[in-house]
């Protein structure tokens, strides 16, 4: 009836015991032995000096990049930590979103976190959880970000969060290859793209692909469409007032905007080339949504500069190579809106050393060491361009550096969750699935939280 | 102790009648057509894990590009993928390896521990009188309706803020770092599987037979002695089948490991590392079978090797009713 003899069963709780104080007794050594750094040579250092000697110090990071990027950062920010001697814990996660709220619910929020959604940053900022940025850092992002980033940093006129990184949204991937052998041109405006794209059908060839499935934020790629349209159809102010709810999500111009991007998305002549009709939009990864592209099975994917890691292996990513992306033009050929989104640093600490990581990340010296590693976009006017990594962040950031660029955050990331990372994205799967636009927009419209 | 144990299952109250149910039960699922709709349920249910296993041996872009089922008529194994996932070249590629240590020092005191505490305040709860034992027995159990997630915060706060009540610390912070943050991820699985544990070992102990304790007490045991020579050995089938149900549980959670433990490569568990693996924009997941593999061979082995008992324990638990 015995589960275990008895010796084996002492020796189990023995065993357990023991493991238990053998991981409390490495637990206790550990701090010891990091408080060996601080010992870059001066000549490395100098670059340094005027963010202070932090020997011992620790700071965390809390943010939503993970993997590779997160190594990369790691190893950017490397020799600050070496000669500041302060130790950066950084931690990835995919659940950011829920996390930040529950760790600083509970009272153990990281030193400083990074921030995707200025939606999400406001929030903090409102109620009194986030320290406003110190003035070095303010001046430093003032400096560096064009007016509309800094603005997306700033509660209620109180500036908390630096940017950070950017991916520009508003990119139309095609083949060089292909165009120059059909003959086909880059388009510079909407109607020339609408002839393109017929012109392309005409050849017998589906001219779009999209994939909007992406687990529980399955739709997001489709509201990134209806964005970039948004922001053209209505201009920069409109689409501010759209974002702040000031113009209802079924307005008629709203309404009119998603019927432009329906006679593509929803037109069964222009998609979904090399997966299908309209509805498999709805269930391709918005990982592979493009992919046809390499196949010669489709021309057209409009997708954010990201994407460029999303090809298949082997795939050159450059004006003259396999794939390569146009900005996804407009009415008017003049002017050039921006959609794109990035993330911010804020800080639920004032500690010196904490302000010390705040203004190193703001300052285009860090910009430029993270991008000499791998590819890396940042709307920071101190990065060098010649840096970029490939042409398409190259473009991107000549887009985002450009004085006269108007930018706009994804309104997703602005809107109140329930809208934004909720009803939104739900809206536009159903919308694919056959929803009309109208029926849709009500249902988006109804969700917006009162009050 | 085996003249004990022998006792006992003389004595069981209501052996005759569970005795005849389950031989008509047992006699109906042996026979022919039940063992082939079972060995078709058993195929079904292997199919996707089966699947999920040849993917994992697949090259990235085939994983990326046909099914799994391709495999058959174009066959093409790697290991890549583990290594990959196992070993990783960067700190971000995998190091699984690291993280299942991790695994190991979260899930096993998490174990120990709650089957302790629950193995004393069964008996207690059963064999020990005192007043309000009843109404002890039943807050416990009723705690089970809490969901663990309303307790994250609370929890969490109890271990960055201490206790204060108006302003009056009653306890410090905890203030651990590093690897001490184990003891937060320890401390919150023994928390949230008491109430189980308890109610499950408590109804298996109240079952014993009561002739057996008065025994020993007539032969001057004391409480200690009894609870270690007598109801422990007897109790080892439900302590072993709630002590495979907890480590399944710990090994497979990602929650609480995420809010106590954190991210770290230095306490983060396999299952914190596996949802992080396909990368900031879901483009690796070719990992994630190979990754799903990895972390399922250890539950498998505790599982199968012990699944006697797993199977005995909640059957003990239940029939007697």
């Amino acid at each position: 009836m015995s589960l275990l003899s008895r010796p084996a069963r002492v020796a189990l709780v023995a065993g357990g015991v023991g493991l238990a104080l053998a991981v409390t007794a490495c637990g206790s050594a550990t701090p010891g032995t990091s408080a060996a750094g601080g010992s870059g040579t001066s000549a490395d250092c100098a670059p340094f000096t005027q963010f202070g000697k932090h020997d011992g110090k620790k700071v965390s990071i809390y943010s939503p990049i993970r993997d590779v990027e997160a190594d990369l950062f790691q190893q950017a920010w490397a020799p600050f930590e070496k000669c500041t001697g302060m130790k950066i814990t950084y931690e990835g996660t995919g659940e950011f979103e829920a996390q930040i709220q529950v760790r600083s619910d509970g009272g153990n929020p990281p030193d400083l976190a990074f921030f995707p959604q200025p939606g999400l940053l406001e929030r903090f900022a409102g109620a009194g959880r986030i320290k406003p940025a110190p003035a070095e850092v303010k001046k430093l992002a003032e400096q560096n970000w064009s007016a509309d980033w800094v603005e997306y940093g700033t509660v209620d006129g109180t500036f908390y969060a630096a940017p950070l990184g950017a991916s520009v949204k508003s990119f139309v991937w095609y083949s060089p290859g292909m165009f120059k052998e059909k003959g086909w041109a880059v388009p510079t405006t909407w109607d020339e793209l609408m002839k393109l794209s017929e012109t392309i059908a005409a050849a017998g060839i589906k001219p779009w692909c999209a994939g909007i499935e992406s687990g529980e934020a399955t739709g997001w790629p489709a509201t990134d469409w209806i964005e970039d349209v948004l922001l053209r159809e209505l201009g920069p102010q409109g689409y501010d007032d759209w974002v702040a709810h000031k113009i209802p999500f079924n307005d008629p111009k709203v309404v009119a905007a998603v019927d432009r991007v329906g006679a593509i998305l929803k037109n069964d002549n222009f998609v979904n080339g090399g997966y299908g009709p309209v509805k498999s939009i709805a269930s391709t990864a918005f990982q592979e949504g493009g992919v046809p592209i390499t196949e010669g099975r489709c021309a057209l994917h409009r997708q954010a500069s990201f994407y460029a890691n999303f090809w298949p292996e082997g795939t050159e990513v450059a004006e003259d190579g396999d794939v390569f992306a146009f900005y996804l033009p407009g009415n008017d050929p003049a002017e050039k809106p921006v959609l794109g989104a990035g993330e911010f640093v804020a800080a639920f600490a004032d500690r010196p050393e904490v302000q010390a990581v705040q203004a190193y990340l703001a300052t285009g010296d860090f910009a430029n060491a993270r991008m000499k590693l791998a590819t890396y976009v940042s709307a920071n006017k101190g990065v060098d361009i010649g840096n970029a990594q490939n042409p398409i962040d190259k473009l991107s950031i000549q887009m985002l550096q450009d004085p006269d660029t108007v930018f706009r955050f994804d309104g997703s990331d602005l809107m109140p969750a329930a809208v934004g990372a909720g009803a939104f994205w739900k809206g536009m799967t159903d919308w694919i699935n056959g929803k009309e636009t109208k029926e849709t927009l009500d249902f988006i419209e109804a969700s917006w939280p009162k009050s | 102790m085996t003249t004990v144990s022998s006792t006992v299952t003389v004595v069981r109250p209501g052996a005759e009648d569970a005795g005849g149910a389950a031989r008509r039960v047992r006699r109906s699922l042996t026979s022919r057509t039940a063992s082939a709709v079972a060995i078709v349920i058993a195929l079904l249910w292997t199919t996707p894990t089966f699947g999920l296993f040849l993917s994992s041996l697949r090259p990235e872009d085939q994983i990326k590009s046909t099914g799994w089922w391709t495999f058959f008529s174009a066959p093409d194994l790697t290991l890549e993928n583990y290594q990959q996932v196992l070993f990783g070249t960067s700190s971000s590629s995998g190091r699984m390896a690291g993280f299942l240590i991790n695994s190991i020092v979260i899930t096993i005191p998490s174990v120990l521990f709650p089957l302790a505490f629950a193995a004393l305040a069964a008996y207690a709860l059963a064999w020990v009188p005192f007043r309000g034992r009843d109404w002890v027995y039943i807050g416990i159990f009723a705690l089970q309706v809490v969901p663990l997630q309303m307790a994250l915060v609370p929890l969490l706060s109890f271990f960055s803020e201490g206790v204060s009540v108006s302003g009056v610390q009653l306890l410090p912070a905890w203030e651990l770092e590093g690897t001490a943050r184990f003891a937060q991820v320890w401390f919150a699985h023994t928390c949230f599987a008491l109430p189980l544990g308890v109610f499950l070992l408590h109804n298996f102990m109240s079952e014993l037979p009561g002739e057996l304790m008065e025994a020993a007490r007539a032969d001057g045991a004391t409480h200690g002695v009894i609870f270690r020579a007598i109801v422990l050995p007897l109790v080892a089938p439900a302590l072993a089948a709630f002590g495979i149900f907890q480590f399944l549980w710990v090994w497979n959670d990602l929650l609480v490991a995420l809010i106590f433990a954190g991210g770290t490569a230095e306490t983060a568990p396999m299952t914190v590392r596996l949802a992080q693996m396909a990368g900031t924009k879901g483009n690796e997941w070719q990992r994630l079978t190979a990754g799903a593999f990895v972390s399922v061979i250890i539950p498998l082995i505790v599982f199968l090797s012990m699944q006697r008992y797993f199977v005995r324990g909640l059957l003990a638990g239940s029939v007697k009713g």
